[in-house]
C-alpha cells in the first residue's frame, strides 16, 4: 500500500496513516451488472426470507427459516435440527470453507468482491452516497466546502437512509429468531424482548459504521481473509490483473500517436486513471496484485470503456492469471486449468461432506433413545434374591404429533419386570409412555430380574421403544449388571 | 523532511524501520488513524475501569472501585434470582398431590431434579450418594421399606422421621423400649435362647445356620417374644418399622452372629424428621425423587 503518512513521531517515523477517503466513480458494465444482479439477490434473499412461510402442521412454527433458541430447534424449510444433530453445522461449515477455497483456487478473491457482506452493503451505501451527494466530482467538491446548506442537506439525508437501511439490516437479523409477523408487531407496539432491541442497536450501529465509514478499512485491516488467502491461492487462479505486456509503457492517445509515427513501442494503456477513479478500495491495479483489491471487476468495466472509447482492443485489465502474461510475452498460447489437483480435492470434500449430510438426514429417525445406566449403585438385590438395575432414559419424538411408545428391553430372561416412575403399563407389564409433539421426555426405569434368572456380572441388553402407531422403533444397546 | 536516516523502499516507497534480516527489510507501514484512535481509547477505558471496578492489589486488601461491584454480590444476587425462579416453579408443587406430581410430566422432571439436588445436600451423608445406605441405614434402591414404600409412606417419613423428636414421629409403640428391645442387656432372654432365636431367624430367609442349633427352640422363643412385632411367620409389620425376616435384605447383616448381636442389644436406628428444616415443596420432591429410586409397598 502506498504509505501517505503523516502525524506523531516527531518526524521519524510516523504514528499513524491518515485514511484516504475513496471516492469511487460510477462505471457501467458486465462486471458492475453482476455485482448489481448479487446484491438485489443476497439482500432481497436476507430481508424477505423471515416472512416467507411453511406449513409444518398444527405443533410447530410455520416459518421458512427459525432459529427458535427458547424451544432449541432450528428450521429450515422442510428440514427440523435438534440439538442432538448440530453437526451438521460443523457438515455445512466445511462445506462453507472448502466453497472458498474452492473459489479462490479458481478465481482468486472473488467472494471479496461479490459476495461478502462487507462489500454488498458498502456497495449498497456507496449507490445511496452517490444518489445524493452526485459522483465522484461532486462528492469531492462537496466535502470541501462544508456547511453550506448543500452540504448540509445532502449529509443528512444521507445519513438518515444510511441509517435506515442499518436499522432494517438490524431489524431483518432479529426475525430469523422468532415468528416475523409477530415480532414486527411486537417491536413496533414496545412489547418485544429486549434482546430484541438490543440486538437491532448493535446491528444498526455495525452496519452504519462498517458500510458508511469504515467501507475498504475493513477489508485492508479487518479482514482475516486476505491474509489467508494470499496463502491458499496459486499461479493458476484467475485474478484481476493489469496486462502490463500489452498496457506498458503507456501513453496519451496524442502522445502515442506521436510516438508510433516516431516508430516507438507504445502500450495501449492511456494513464487515464479511471481503473483507479472506480475502485471501491482506492487501489491502483497497474501496480500488480495487492492485498487492497477485492477483485470485484469493476476497473475491467472502467477500462474496457475507455478503450472502446479511443478504439482499441478489450480487455487490457481482465481476469487472468500471472502464468499467461508470461506465456504471451513468450509467445505461447494462454492457458486456463481449472480443473486440478487442488480443486478437485476441494470438489471431492464438497461433494462427500454434502452427501454424507444428506444421506444421514435422509435416514435419520424421528425418535430417539437414550440411556444411562446408574453408576451408584450399579445394581441393587433384592428382597426375593432378584437384581434391579437402575436406567435414566431419554425419549425424544421429532415428529410434531404425539406418539405412544412402548418401552421393552431385550436380551433379559423370562420373569423380568420393567417399572417407569408414572407410567401406566400393558398387559405384557411394559411401560407405556404418551410424550408430547416435538417433545423429549425423561423417565427413570428399574429392571428388575427375577432370582431365578442367574445372570452373570454383565449381561448385554438393548432397551427398545416402538411407535404403538406406526411401529416406528429404535434400540440403545445397554448392560445388565449384577453381583 | 530530508533525514538521512531514513530509508525508503524502492518498490513500495515506504520508509523501513531500518532493521534487516539477510537482505529483507522491515517496512515500518504506519496503521491508520482511527486504528490508533481504538487503541488509545482502549487505554484510556482501561484506567477508567480500574478506578471504577475492582482492580489494583494492595498489602492486605485490594481497591474495590468506586462503583462498589464485587464478585460476592453479584454471587449473592445470582443465587437469589436461583431461589426466586425455583420457589415460582415450585409452586405447582404444593398443590399438587404426589400422585398428580408423579402422573404430570413438568411437575415431575422439576420435582426429581429438585429432589435430586436435595438428597444429595440432606440425605446423602446417612443413605450415601447413590441412596445405597450402609449398614444401618437402608438402601433406598431396593424393595424392602422398613415403613413403607409408598409415596405417602416416604413423605410420612421424610417429613416427620424415624424415633426422632417430631412429635408425629414414627417409632414402634413400645413404651419402655423405642426401636428393638435388647433382649439380652434386659435380661428378657438368656444367651442360650438367643442363639437359638437367632439360628431360627436366619433360617425364615434360607441364610446359614450353625451346626446343631435347635431351630425348634428358636421358634418357641421368637413365636413368645418377637411374633407381636414382627409377625407369626416373621413377615415383618410396616405400621411398627418391623422388618421383614424372611427376605434376603439386611439392615444390619444377616449372619447369625450379627442377628445374636441383634437381639442381644437391640436397635434403635433414628432419623430426623425434616419438616422443620426443609420446605414443603423440597420434602415433597424428595419424597418423589426417593421413589422413583426404588419405590414399593
Amino acid at each position: 500500500m502506498r504509505a501517505d503518512t503523516q502525524g506523531g513521531g516527531g518526524g521519524q517515523s510516523p504514528l499513524y496513516a491518515a485514511a484516504k477517503k475513496v471516492y469511487p466513480q460510477a462505471v457501467k458494465g458486465t462486471f458492475r451488472n453482476i455485482r448489481w444482479a448479487v446484491l438485489i439477490i443476497t439482500l432481497g434473499i436476507y430481508y424477505l426470507l423471515p416472512f416467507v412461510r411453511w406449513d409444518r402442521g398444527p405443533n410447530a412454527p410455520d416459518q421458512a427459516v427459525l432459529v427458535d433458541l427458547p424451544g432449541r430447534r432450528f428450521y429450515f424449510f422442510w428440514i427440523e435440527i435438534w440439538p442432538q444433530e448440530v453437526y451438521y453445522f460443523t457438515g455445512l461449515l466445511i462445506i462453507a470453507a472448502m466453497t472458498l477455497f474452492l473459489m479462490n483456487a479458481i478465481a482468486g478473491r472473488v467472494w471479496c468482491g461479490y459476495l461478502c457482506w462487507q462489500t454488498v452493503w458498502t456497495d449498497l451505501f456507496y449507490a445511496v452516497e452517490r444518489l445524493i451527494e452526485g459522483d465522484r466530482r461532486d462528492r469531492m467538491k462537496l466535502d470541501k466546502n462544508r456547511w453550506t446548506g448543500e452540504w448540509i442537506l445532502e449529509k443528512v439525508s444521507k445519513h438518515t437512509i444510511w441509517l435506515l437501511i442499518a436499522w432494517w439490516t438490524g431489524g431483518a437479523w432479529v426475525l430469523y429468531f422468532a415468528d416475523a409477523p409477530t415480532l414486527v408487531k411486537d417491536l413496533a407496539t414496545g412489547q418485544a424482548p429486549f434482546a430484541a432491541y438490543m440486538f437491532i442497536g448493535i446491528l444498526t450501529f455495525t452496519t452504519y459504521v462498517f458500510a458508511g465509514f469504515m467501507r475498504e478499512q475493513v477489508c485492508i485491516y479487518m479482514c482475516p481473509w486476505p491474509r489467508i488467502q494470499a496463502a491458499l491461492t496459486d499461479e493458476h487462479a484467475l485474478n484481476v490483473t493489469y496486462r502490463y505486456d500489452r498496457g506498458e509503457p503507456r501513453a496519451s492517445v496524442k502522445q502515442a500517436d506521436k510516438l508510433r509515427k516516431a516508430g516507438e513501442q507504445v502500450g495501449d494503456c492511456i494513464d487515464c486513471n479511471q481503473c483507479v477513479a472506480v475502485c471501491p478500495t482506492g487501489v491502483d491495479i497497474r501496480k500488480g496484485l495487492q492485498l487492497g483489491c477485492i477483485q470485484c471487476g469493476l476497473c475491467i468495466d472502467a477500462c474496457n470503456t475507455v478503450m472502446d472509447k479511443v478504439g482499441r482492443e478489450g480487455n487490457l485489465i481482465a481476469y487472468d492469471t500471472d502464468i499467461n502474461i508470461q506465456r504471451r510475452m513468450e509467445g505461447k498460447e494462454p492457458v486456463f486449468k481449472p480443473i486440478r489437483a487442488r480443486t478437485m480435492v476441494y470438489v471431492v470434500m464438497i461433494a462427500l461432506v454434502g452427501a454424507l449430510m444428506t444421506f444421514t438426514l435422509a435416514t435419520r429417525s424421528f425418535e430417539g433413545l437414550n440411556v444411562l445406566h446408574d453408576r451408584n449403585p450399579l445394581y441393587v438385590q433384592l428382597s426375593d434374591g432378584g437384581v434391579r438395575n437402575g436406567y435414566t432414559i431419554r425419549i425424544l419424538n421429532k415428529r410434531t404429533e404425539e406418539r405412544v411408545f412402548v418401552l421393552s428391553v431385550e436380551g433379559m430372561p423370562k420373569g423380568t419386570t420393567l417399572q417407569a416412575v408414572g407410567i401406566t403399563e400393558t398387559a405384557a407389564g411394559d411401560p407405556v409412555i404418551p410424550i408430547g409433539p416435538d417433545q423429549t421426555r425423561e423417565l427413570r426405569v428399574l429392571v428388575n430380574a427375577d432370582s431365578s434368572a442367574n445372570l452373570g456380572k454383565s449381561v448385554p441388553i438393548a432397551f427398545r421403544i416402538t411407535d404403538t402407531g406406526s411401529g416406528e422403533s429404535v434400540k440403545t444397546e445397554d448392560y445388565f449388571k449384577g453381583p | 523532511m530530508a533525514n538521512h536516516n531514513k530509508h525508503i523502499d524502492e518498490a513500495t516507497g515506504t520508509e523501513t524501520t531500518g532493521h534487516e534480516w539477510d537482505g529483507l527489510q522491515e517496512l515500518n507501514t504506519p496503521l491508520p488513524r482511527w486504528w490508533v484512535m481504538v487503541f488509545y481509547a482502549t487505554i484510556i477505558w482501561a484506567i477508567g475501569y480500574t478506578i471504577l471496578m475492582p482492580a489494583w492489589p494492595l498489602v492486605s486488601s485490594y481497591t474495590t472501585g468506586f462503583l462498589g461491584a464485587s464478585q460476592r454480590s453479584q454471587a449473592i444476587a445470582a443465587h437469589n434470582a436461583a431461589v426466586e425462579s425455583r420457589s415460582a416453579a415450585g409452586s405447582g408443587l404444593v398443590d399438587a398431590s404426589l400422585e398428580e406430581i408423579q402422573g404430570n410430566q413438568g411437575l415431575l422432571e422439576f420435582a426429581m431434579a429438585n429432589g435430586r439436588a436435595a438428597f444429595g445436600d440432606n440425605c446423602a451423608p446417612c443413605h450415601g450418594t447413590g441412596a445405597t445406605g450402609a449398614k444401618g441405614y437402608p438402601n433406598l434402591n431396593d424393595d424392602a421399606w422398613l415403613w413403607g414404600g409408598s409415596l405417602d409412606a416416604i413423605h410420612t417419613t421424610i417429613q416427620h422421621g424415624i424415633r426422632g423428636e417430631d412429635d408425629d414421629t414414627r417409632e414402634s409403640p413400645v413404651a419402655y423400649a423405642i426401636g428393638m428391645q435388647a433382649w439380652g442387656d434386659d435380661g428378657l432372654l438368656n444367651e442360650q435362647q438367643i442363639r437359638n432365636v437367632s439360628n431360627y431367624v436366619v433360617s425364615l430367609s434360607g441364610g446359614a445356620t450353625e451346626s446343631g442349633a435347635d431351630l425348634e427352640a428358636g421358634k418357641t422363643v421368637f413365636e413368645e417374644n418377637c411374633a407381636a412385632c414382627h409377625g407369626e411367620e416373621g413377615k415383618g409389620s410396616q405400621d411398627l418399622g418391623a422388618p421383614n425376616l424372611t427376605d434376603k435384605i439386611w439392615l444390619y447383616g444377616g449372619d447369625v452372629d450379627t442377628v445374636v448381636e441383634t437381639v442381644t442389644h437391640g436397635r434403635k436406628g433414628v432419623m430426623p424428621a425434616w419438616s422443620g428444616r426443609l420446605d414443603p415443596v423440597t420434602i415433597k420432591s424428595l419424597a418423589v425423587y426417593v421413589h422413583s429410586l426404588g419405590g414399593g409397598v
